[in-house]
């Protein structure tokens, strides 16, 4: 049966339409949303993919490895992602080595493997990318939205994983996990390149 | 079927609405991010920039959905790995003899495998596409532009060789008919004629 479009329809479409075509402000970094402290901080990290991507695939693979695991990344990445930006707020130092490169690289590898990896290493990798991340998100913060800013990131940090490695974690057709492993192996082979990136300098 | 006056308004009515808000004036600030959204789109782009390139991701799609599971999947994750080793040796300036040679080889080679449907271990396809895949990435390595940003690029990049091999896979989906299994074959033949091609090119 064709779909009749009615005003209503039409009006929306032409909004829609006329929404997405519009230019609009671009700001990914240091984004000022002017609504606070904590939706810079989420703001910040939604429109980062050096902390975007990692902590998908985190959670991909968290959400492959089990429900359980999903639970254990949910609760874990904030929490450790809150201390190491606490402790980068008051440091100065970059980092000498292209982090998100490696954790592009790694969780990505990991989840195209899929690498039965036990609930404790699960765990011990939240940690680690949330101590690490953190640092470097504190130390990019101090100037900007500070520790609510580090709320901010945690909150949606909370959101993304849950969200994600449940949806994982409900896949029943086995192609369906396969297709989480291929978009692990773009999350490694774009952590490659970045390394290379990096390297020329 | 007759086109009416009302359903050309139907379309017309949204069309205008928004190609004026479209026009609105609005400022771009551009400037706060430059290179981003550009860095992206080239890296989106790249890998369709040359015919032999494109081909060569389609005829691995092909062959994979040929092949069947696990096959299906498995080579489209080995080559764009292998391709990002390939783009970092070029990033690099690490050299590597025959690349413009590789790339046609590796056309005619592929096309060959679904023209034959030929049906090798699953380790033997596995290795000779990754090997493929490294002069693929060398070659995209060697071209990258300068000033873009590296992490988007590199994700549009990788994005779109991924949608490459995709469709393959699903234009080899037709294999599941004994007349789609003739044209995939045909592909196939016309990959590794384009392949033979490139092969002249690169050598004269």
């Amino acid at each position: 049966m064709p779909i009749r479009p009615n005003a209503a329809w039409r009006a929306g479409l032409a909004l829609c339409v006329g929404v997405l075509l519009r230019p609009s402000d671009a700001a990914a970094h240091l984004v000022t949303t002017g609504m606070g402290p904590v939706y810079d901080g989420i703001g910040h990290l939604l429109l980062t993919p050096e902390d975007l991507v990692p902590v998908l695939a985190l959670a991909l693979f968290a959400g492959l490895r089990g429900a359980a695991e999903g639970r254990r990344a949910m609760f874990l990445l904030p929490v450790a992602w809150l201390a190491g930006g606490l402790f980068g707020l008051r440091v100065t130092a970059t980092p000498a080595f292209p982090v998100p490169a490696i954790s592009f690289l790694i969780l990505g590898a990991l989840v195209a493997a899929d690498v039965r990896l036990s609930a404790n290493g699960v765990a011990v990798l939240a940690v680690v990318l949330g101590l690490v991340h953190g640092v470097l998100n504190g130390a990019v913060l101090r100037v900007g939205a500070g520790g609510l800013g580090l709320l901010g990131i945690m909150a949606a940090l909370f959101v993304l994983v849950a969200l994600a490695s449940a949806f994982v974690v409900s896949l029943e057709q086995p192609w369906t996990r396969i297709a989480v492993r291929v978009a692990g192996s773009w999350v490694a082979a774009s952590g490659l390149l970045l390394l290379g990136w990096a390297f020329r300098g | 079927m007759s086109f009416s006056r009302k359903a050309a308004y139907s379309f017309a009515v949204p069309l205008l609405v928004a190609l004026a808000l479209a026009a609105m004036p609005h400022p771009a600030f551009a400037h706060v991010e430059q290179g981003q959204a550009a860095g992206f789109l080239m890296g989106l782009r790249h890998p369709w920039s040359g015919l032999d390139h494109v081909l060569a991701m389609i005829a691995v799609g092909l062959w994979g959905a040929q092949l069947g599971n696990p096959a299906l999947w498995l080579l489209p994750v080995t080559f764009p790995m292998m391709m990002s080793l390939g783009a970092v040796m070029g990033l690099l300036g690490m050299g590597l003899p025959g690349v413009e040679v590789g790339i046609a080889l590796s056309a005619l080679l592929l096309g060959g495998m679904v023209m034959g449907e030929v049906r090798p271990k699953l380790a033997v396809a596995v290795l000779l596409v990754g090997f493929f895949a490294v002069f693929h990435g060398h070659a995209h390595g060697t071209e990258l532009p300068p000033g873009q940003s590296g992490l988007l690029y590199s994700m549009g990049f990788v994005i779109a060789t991924g949608c490459l091999h995709g469709m393959g896979i699903g234009i080899g989906l037709v294999h599941r008919w004994p007349a789609g299994r003739l044209a995939l074959r045909g592909a196939g033949a016309f990959i590794a004629g384009m392949g033979l091609f490139f092969l002249a090119r690169a050598l004269t």
